[in-house]
This record gives structure tokens, C-alpha cells and sequence, in this order.
């Protein structure tokens, strides 16, 4: 009995292990090191007993590890992404799966018919059958692997999507064959062909249908569960289990049917149930996918550690690897290439390479071996082995090798010539202009069925499906910005927290110290640029003898030099990435993994605040801040313009600009509250009270009072640098983060990811132009 | 469409975009309408491109000033030296620099000023710059890139330290429009990701003036306007 708890207990234990050790995990995937484990745990079992008493038994694996790894996946998926790209999806997944199995099954046979694998008695059908369950990628395999190697959106959801929806297309082979083969050859026509045809469409179909009910009764049902939240997660969690044992009780693809759950569900979920529960939904799911997960790589690598089944024939076992490998690679390349005829963004070479090459097998092809029926099958215990040794082929060494082989890939292309600073600058902002362009001339279209799908989900399904107060709360902007508030204000108190004390912002005033902020080369860089100046260098560098001249002249070359190469430096730490390269990451073990969010956010912040200042500049000149302040209290009901007219009033305080030079410059002192410092501007004494019955804004108390008195002294510099998350923030203009991509499913659940940027969704700013106008004296 | 190479079926699939950018239906678009457009609003030039499709003086965009702006970014053709025409099209390669140019050159001097090089700058870095970096790094561009020791940038020698590096990029191609796929395959829509109305397929005009006529008023303005 222990023993059998143990077997469940231990590698959720050595999972803790490998997580802390990310120097290994960077070079070696976790699954790889996971079956290398149960090897280990394999091989204590063995000596013990003298038997394999522990094997991964299909039951177990296809009905309680796989649901929750599946549900995880659909559940996180970043809709939008996936269906912009659905067919070539699709194509990979039926076409690609089915090239697979013919191809492999086929070589295998003919191969044997050549004489190449000695005396085995295996017909045509159990070859294909072989082939059929060889040829799925598998989900599990492919997160584990991509993990560590950062790709791009499209790349990702290629090989992601392909590796879950190809389960439809396994399915049905896997079951055609089977049949074939209890049939026999001769009983096999054009009927039961057809049959087999037709079967697989209902079974995907079905199977989708399956998933698309439940997810749609989960809807409804955390619309109606606002009096029980407690038990709200709960639901989630038994119904995508009930659609997956429904879809296999009918037959029909059940990992189809819980990832069409989750992806329906999703967005309804997070609108309708309270914050708690989502966080919930959140960390159970990925405590489960994550348990399960481990616990299958480790079972892979306990089963192998048994004698009985172990067969060896160096043909079959060499030949099947390189079949896998080869056809697939065929087969990418092939179906690619006719993609990229019809794609509007082809997919380029690299990403073909990556994804053959990422087309890894895993437990999905182990469980159905191990599905096999001895009696029909007489070599069932050599193709057991022999998907054993792909498995561990492609999970272990294709999940070393895959990231060397795509830095060696990249690296090979990218052009390596010294540019000047200006070329730097200016290619950046040709990726900003080009990405600016591609959203004018709306790279992804006014799409009529988009459109059309979206005002039947707004107008029907939103209106079944949501909790009325949810709907409310859709209007995205209102969303976000209460997300972000949230958000900054937790950050807050983390950080304030961590510097020792609620008022930390005070103590921080007390030790302002020049050498102490320049802990970064940055700051030691600006030392030495500035005290080139004066004269004098920072204590990082050697301080110059006054005595002789030409070491001077010589160390002041050296700054030059190092002044250039700081100027590099800078712009290649410091530019805003494009939105191109904002890379989608899916983790299984962390949730906020993408931090260009901070870039995106600030870059849009500055933006809001440009297009206001601009605004009030240029209609109505720099008001008397009271009249500002005094009107935001009559809007209250809308939060957006409070954060906005809030923002108005500082900024035009910084100084009475329009241009965006200006505003930039402003801009330094603006963003570390201005308005609280001595040396920026304007202090309106009347503007700061005036805060308080701003409860929406929710300034910590203490927070109010060091203000006031931080506002005597200035900040100092590291202060003003580090601190991102002062109380100005909060209150400052809505962190609006919309995101362009519903990739932010998987970093930020809370925000629903309907939040794209179609023109006609996002309102223009300044829709509360005339109410303002009112209000003006 | 001879000045802007656009072929027509890019025309309408532009027009389609400017109907949907121009939600008051005014015929012409105001900057509000650009703003509307999320990505922009994350972008840290959004506000100058924005302004770079208003001509001084105008506040409102119509379609053939749209249009006339968006060919800047059609890939270059390289076969067309020929022709000695290289030099009008707007989607020649000095022309794409001239544009980028005038995305640093605001007060349009002609010359990118140490000034505007510093407001670029800032906007394009992150918030950890302090004002001090940014200057240091301004002084070394115009360093490297000044020839004629003005302390500030023209367009030629912009031009010259960016020739070699233009030579090498895709120049300014956005990938949208790198292809046009064959309109014809309703098949390949599915594939490529992007469903345009299935009005807009069709190359010729007639065939769309049956399916929508409603606005085949507009549209066919619209092209007139572009064929003059």
C-alpha cells in the first residue's frame, strides 16, 4: 500500500528537485530528466521485487493522468491565436497525422518484405496499425519540450495545436485498424473503407461538439452560481472531466472534447465567477496538469525497466526511428510549402525546421501501444518497445538538442555587422512603423466572418451565457484598468514590504547617497559621462592623476570609448521591442512569464498621456487645476476619465507643452510624481486634499501622508528609477493594457482576451470631450 | 493606381479598411479614427505616424492621401531602374527613407535637429533612461552620422549611413503586404489565417458590384479617385 502511495508521491518530489536546479533544466527538458528518474525508480522497484510491479497501465494513463494535462492546455489556449490560424492547424493535424502513419507503416512493410528486420510475423494491417498509433505527436511531449526553447506565436500554436487536435485523427485510425485487423485482410472493400472515412469525421466532430456542449454548460453554470462560490472551481474541474468520459463513452475523440471545453469555456468563466475562484481554477489546474505530467514522464521510465517486455530487433527498432524522423520532416516541409502559398505571413525555414523537428512522440503513443491486443498481435511486446525507444528518442535527445539547434539556426542568420547608433535606432523604428502600418491597414482585415461572429457572441451568447453584472464589466476598458489597479496596488505593497516598512518611501529619502545608486553599470556609465563634465571620475573608475596629461587624454579615450559602447549598450537594453517580438510564452510552472507586458504598458501609458496633453493644449490651453479637479468629481461614474483628467491636471503641470518633445522631457518628472516634487512645477496646494475623496482610487493611507512630506525632499535618484510602482501610478491613468493578441490568456487570466484591437472596439479617447466642456469656467 | 502600383484588388481591400477606420462614415479620416486603433495606442511612434499621414496644415485623410501614404510600403521593385522612374514611385527606396526621415524630422526643416533627435530617442527607450543617457547617446548619432559638422542630420547623409543597411533589410515591407494571395482560392483564405469578405474577392469590379450594391457607390468613387 505504501509502495503504491510512494509511486505517486515521489516524483511529485523530484519535480521540486529539478525546479530548483534551472541550470540543468535550461540545457535538459524536465520530461528528459523526469524519465531519467524513472529509470532510477525503475530500477529500485526492480531489485526489489524482481518484477515490474508498477507499469503505466492505459486505464490509469488515459483516464486519470491525461484529462488534466488536456484541460490545462484548452482551458489557457490563446483562443484568438488559434483560430487565426486554424487551418493550417487542421492541415498539419489530419493531413500530417495521416501522412505519417501511411508512410511509416508502409516503409516498415516494405522493409520487411526486403528482408530487412529477420523473421517477424507482422501483416500489412498491424503495420499500419503500428504506424497509425506512431504517428501522433503528442501534447505533453511538445509543452515539456517548448518550454525552454522561446518561439514564436505562430510557430507555437502550429505545433501546439496540431499536437492536440491530432488526437481526433489518431482515434479513428487507431480504431480503424484495429478493426481491420480483427477483420482480416481479405473482408477489407471499398465499404468498410468508407466507413472508416466517415467515422472520422464524426468522431472529431463529435467529439468537438462533445466539449462544445459541456463548455457552454459550464457557462451557464458559474452564471448562476454567485451564491456558492466556494464550490464554484469545483465545477470546472468535474465537467471538463464528465465531457471527457462522455466522449470517450460515445466513442468519439474525448481529448477533443475536453479542449474544446476549456477553450469554450474560458472566457465566460473568468467574466462570470469572483476573482477568488479564478485564481483557483488557475493554480488547481496547473497543480494537476503539473502532477500529472510528471507522474507520466516518470512512468515512462519506470516501464521500461522490465524484462518481460522486451523484445529486440536492431531492424525494426532502427528503421521505425528513422522513419519517424525523416517523414516527418517530409511531411512539415511538404504541407508547409503548400501553406505558404495561400498564407499571407509564410512560415519560414527555421520555423519548418523547429517544427519537424518538435514533432515529438510521447505517452499517447505508449498507452495505445500498450492497448494492443496480444492475441491479434503476436509482436505486440517488440512494438511496445520499440515506441518505448522512440519515445525516449525524441523526448530525451530532441528535447536536448532542440534548443542548440535553434540558436545554432538563428544565430546563422542573423547578420552580424557593426552599426552605428543611428542604424540601431532607426531599424527600431522601422519595426514600430511597420507594425504601426500593419495595424492601420489591419493585417488581420476587416474580417466578415469575424465580425460576424463576434456580434453574435456579443449580442447572444455573451447575454446567455454571463452573469448580467459581468457584462457590465466586458466594457474592456473599465476591465483592465480595474485589473491593473488591482494589480499595481498588490505590487505595491509587496514592494513596500520588502523594503522594510509601509513607509519605506520616507526612509528611502534619508540615505540618499550618490554611490550607493550607481550599483548598476549604467549608473557608473552616467558617472563617468557626467563627471567627464566636471572633471572628476566616479569611484569606479581610477581616478585621474592630475599630474601627467597624457594619461589623462588616454583615460579620457577610453571613456569615449567606453562611452560609445555604453551608447549601444543602452539602446540595445533599453529600446521598446516591437510588438512582433513580443514572444508568447506558455509555461507549465509559472504564470507571469512575459514580461514585455511592462514595455507595453508603459509605452501606452506615455501614449494616453501624449494624446491628452495634446488634446488639452491644443482645445483649451492650461486650466486652473481647481476647475479640473472639481469636475472629475462629477464624473464619477466613469472611471477612465477620472484616471485621465487626474493625469490632465499633472501633466499640465509640467509645463505648458503640446509638442511630444517636450512632453518627453516633462515626461521624467511627470511620471515620478511631479506634482509631489519641489523642483517640477506648479504645486497646487488645492489639488492634493482634493485626492482623498477619491476613493476609487484607493491610496493607501500611509501612503497619503509621505507624500506631502516627499514632497519636501526630492526623491532620490534610484528612487525615482526603481520605484515604478509609487502611489502616482495607481492613480495615474489606466496601466490600460489591451492586449493586441489573446496570448495574454496565459499571463494574465483575469483579463478576458476578447480585448482585440478591431477599430471598432476600442472607443476613442476622449469620448468624454463635451461633458468636459461643461465644466470649464 | 498607377502612381501607387496598388492593383486593384489591394485597392478595395484598402478601401474596405479606410470604411472600417472611418466609423462616422465621413468619406475621410480624422486622427481620432487612427487613435482608434488599438495598436497604436502601444506603439511608442504611434502618435508620429499618425501625423505622418496628415499633411501640414490638414486634419482629415481621405482615401486617396491614405492610400498614396501605404504605398509607401509595397516592396520595392528592383527591375524597374529601366523605366528611370525609380524615383517617383512612392514605393522606391528613397522615398521609404524620405518617409522614415520625416518620422524624426517634425518641424520638416529638413534636417533631423540634436533636439529632435532627443525627442525620438525618448520616446523609444524605456523609462530607466535617464535624460543624461539619452543626451550622451544623441551626441554620439550625430556624431557618427554628421558629415558636413552642423550638429544635425540631412537627409543625405541620413541616407548614406543608412544606405548599406536598407540594401540588406526587407526595406520597410510590412508582412501583409509582402504577398498577395490569388483571390480566387476561398480554400487558401481558410489556410492563410486572414478572411476577407468574400465580396472583396472577386478582381473584377462588376462581379462585386452584384453582391453588395449599397456601397458599390462609394467604391466605385473610391477607385476613381485613385485612377486619376
Amino acid at each position: 500500500m505504501i509502495k503504491e502511495k510512494k509511486k505517486y508521491i515521489l516524483p511529485l518530489a523530484n519535480r521540486e528537485v529539478i525546479e530548483a536546479n534551472h541550470h540543468v533544466t535550461s540545457v535538459i527538458p524536465e520530461s528528459a530528466l523526469l524519465i531519467c528518474f524513472g529509470f532510477i525508480l525503475g530500477g529500485m522497484i526492480w531489485g526489489a521485487d524482481k518484477v515490474q510491479t508498477f507499469t503505466l497501465t492505459p486505464t490509469v494513463f488515459f483516464y486519470f493522468l491525461l484529462p488534466q494535462v488536456i484541460l490545462d492546455a484548452g482551458y489557457h489556449m490563446p483562443n484568438k491565436l488559434f483560430f487565426t490560424n486554424l487551418g493550417g492547424i487542421l492541415v498539419h493535424a489530419v493531413i500530417g497525422t495521416c501522412w505519417n502513419a501511411a508512410s511509416l507503416g508502409l516503409s516498415l512493410w516494405g522493409c520487411q518484405m526486403g528482408g530487412a528486420m529477420g523473421d517477424l510475423d507482422i501483416g500489412l494491417l498491424q503495420y499500419l496499425l503500428f504506424g497509425s498509433l506512431m504517428a501522433a505527436v503528442d501534447p505533453v511531449a511538445v509543452i515539456a519540450v517548448f518550454e525552454q526553447v522561446h518561439v514564436n506565436d505562430v510557430l507555437f500554436i502550429m505545433v501546439f495545436g496540431e499536437s492536440l487536435l491530432n488526437d481526433g485523427v489518431t482515434v479513428v485510425l487507431f480504431n480503424v485498424f484495429d478493426a481491420f485487423v480483427s477483420l482480416g485482410g481479405p473482408k477489407i472493400d471499398a465499404a468498410e473503407i468508407i466507413k472508416g472515412i466517415v467515422s472520422f469525421f464524426v468522431v472529431a466532430f463529435g467529439g468537438s461538439l462533445v466539449g462544445l456542449v459541456f463548455g457552454l454548460l459550464i457557462s451557464l453554470l458559474t452564471r448562476c452560481t454567485k451564491n456558492i462560490q466556494i464550490i464554484e472551481p469545483g465545477f470546472i474541474f468535474v465537467l471538463g472531466y464528465l465531457s471527457y468520459l462522455t466522449a470517450e463513452m460515445l466513442s468519439l475523440s474525448a481529448i477533443l472534447s475536453i479542449v474544446f471545453c476549456g477553450m469554450c469555456c474560458q472566457k465566460y468563466v473568468r467574466a462570470n465567477m469572483d476573482e477568488n475562484s479564478v485564481q483557483t481554477v488557475r493554480y488547481a489546474m496547473k497543480a494537476f496538469a503539473n502532477g500529472s505530467e510528471t507522474i507520466i514522464f516518470v512512468f515512462l521510465g519506470i516501464s521500461a525497466i522490465d524484462k518481460v517486455i522486451w523484445v529486440w530487433n536492431t531492424g525494426f527498432i532502427l528503421l521505425t526511428l528513422l522513419f519517424v524522423l525523416v517523414y516527418r520532416f517530409i511531411g512539415v516541409f511538404f504541407l508547409t510549402w503548400i501553406l505558404n502559398r495561400f498564407r499571407l505571413v509564410p512560415l519560414e525555414f527555421v520555423d519548418q525546421v523547429i517544427m519537424s523537428y518538435g514533432g515529438l512522440r510521447g505517452a499517447v503513443a505508449y498507452g495505445l501501444a500498450v492497448m494492443l491486443d496480444e492475441n491479434k498481435i503476436k509482436e505486440k511486446n517488440l512494438m511496445v518497445c520499440t515506441t518505448l525507444i522512440v519515445v525516449y528518442f525524441t523526448v530525451i535527445l530532441q528535447g536536448i538538442t532542440m534548443k542548440p539547434l535553434v540558436m545554432w539556426l538563428k544565430v546563422k542568420r542573423a547578420a552580424v555587422t557593426e552599426v552605428s547608433l543611428l542604424e540601431k535606432l532607426t531599424n527600431k523604428m522601422f519595426n514600430h512603423t511597420l507594425v504601426a502600418i500593419e495595424d492601420i491597414s489591419g493585417q488581420i482585415g476587416h474580417n466578415y466572418m469575424r465580425s460576424k461572429w463576434k456580434y453574435f457572441e456579443e449580442n447572444w451568447m455573451s447575454w446567455i451565457l454571463m452573469k448580467p453584472s459581468a457584462r457590465k464589466k466586458q466594457d474592456q476598458l473599465f476591465d483592465v484598468f480595474h485589473q491593473l489597479n488591482l494589480k499595481d496596488a498588490m505590487e505595491y505593497v509587496t514592494e513596500g514590504e520588502r523594503r522594510g516598512s509601509l513607509e519605506f518611501v520616507r526612509n528611502e529619502n534619508s540615505i540618499i547617497d550618490f554611490k550607493k545608486k550607481s550599483e548598476s553599470e549604467s549608473f557608473d556609465i552616467n558617472n563617468a559621462n557626467m563627471s567627464n563634465d566636471h572633471g572628476a571620475m566616479s569611484n569606479t573608475r581610477d581616478p585621474i592623476p592630475s599630474v601627467s596629461l597624457e594619461m589623462h587624454e588616454q583615460t579620457m579615450k577610453a571613456v569615449r570609448e567606453a562611452e560609445a559602447i555604453n551608447a549601444h549598450h543602452l539602446l540595445d537594453q533599453h529600446l521598446y521591442k516591437s510588438r512582433k517580438q513580443h514572444r508568447h510564452r506558455f509555461s507549465r510552472s509559472h504564470f507571469d512569464i512575459n514580461r514585455d507586458e511592462k514595455e507595453v504598458q508603459e509605452i501606452f501609458q506615455r501614449t494616453m498621456r501624449n494624446r491628452l496633453e495634446s488634446f488639452t493644449s491644443a482645445k483649451m490651453g492650461v486650466k486652473p487645476p481647481k476647475t479640473i479637479v472639481k469636475h472629475t468629481q462629477k464624473e464619477q461614474q466613469q472611471k477612465m476619465p477620472n484616471g485621465k483628467s487626474m493625469d490632465k491636471a499633472k501633466t499640465s503641470y509640467s509645463g505648458d507643452e503640446g509638442s511630444e518633445g517636450d512632453s518627453a522631457s516633462g515626461y521624467d518628472q511627470s511620471y515620478m510624481r511631479a506634482t509631489y516634487r519641489a523642483g517640477a512645477g506648479i504645486e497646487n496646494p488645492a489639488f492634493m486634499p482634493d485626492l482623498d475623496p477619491m476613493d476609487l482610487l484607493q491610496i493607501p493611507p500611509w501612503l497619503a501622508e509621505s507624500e506631502l512630506d516627499s514632497s519636501m525632499v526630492a526623491l532620490s535618484h534610484r528612487a525615482q528609477v526603481d520605484l515604478p510602482r509609487t502611489p502616482s501610478n495607481l492613480r495615474r491613468l489606466a496601466p490600460l493594457r489591451i492586449s493586441t493578441r489573446s496570448t495574454d490568456s496565459f499571463t494574465l487570466e483575469n483579463i478576458p482576451d476578447t480585448q482585440q484591437m478591431d477599430s471598432d472596439q476600442l472607443p476613442p479617447p476622449p469620448p468624454p470631450r463635451p461633458p468636459r466642456d461643461d465644466g470649464y469656467v | 493606381m498607377d502612381q501607387t502600383g496598388f492593383s486593384s484588388a489591394h485597392l478595395l481591400r484598402l478601401y474596405d479598411r479606410f470604411e472600417c477606420l472611418d466609423r462616422d462614415n465621413r468619406g475621410y479620416l480624422s486622427p481620432n479614427d487612427f487613435e482608434a486603433v488599438g495598436g497604436l495606442a502601444m506603439n511608442p511612434i504611434g502618435g508620429r505616424i499618425i501625423d505622418a499621414f496628415f499633411s501640414s496644415g490638414q486634419d482629415t485623410v481621405d482615401f486617396s492621401s491614405f492610400v498614396r501614404i501605404l504605398a509607401h510600403f509595397r516592396p520595392t521593385d528592383r527591375n524597374r531602374n529601366k523605366e528611370g522612374t525609380q524615383q517617383e514611385l512612392p514605393n522606391s527606396r528613397t522615398r521609404k527613407l524620405k518617409f522614415a526621415f520625416q518620422l524624426y524630422d517634425l518641424d520638416r526643416d529638413g534636417k533631423i535637429s540634436r533636439e529632435e533627435l532627443l525627442q525620438v530617442l525618448r520616446a523609444m527607450l524605456g523609462l530607466q533612461v535617464t535624460k543624461e543617457q539619452l543626451q550622451s547617446i544623441a551626441e554620439r548619432a550625430i556624431q557618427e552620422a554628421d558629415l558636413d559638422k552642423d550638429d544635425a542630420i540631412s537627409f543625405d547623409e541620413f541616407k548614406k549611413v543608412l544606405g548599406f543597411f536598407l540594401l540588406q533589410s526587407q526595406s520597410l515591407v510590412p508582412d501583409r503586404m509582402k504577398r498577395i494571395p490569388p483571390l480566387r482560392m476561398i480554400l487558401a483564405l481558410t489556410c492563410s489565417g486572414v478572411l476577407p469578405s468574400l465580396v472583396h474577392l472577386s478582381p473584377s469590379t462588376e462581379t462585386m458590384m452584384e453582391v453588395r450594391p449599397k456601397s458599390r457607390d462609394r467604391i466605385i468613387r473610391a477607385l476613381q479617385v485613385c485612377r486619376t
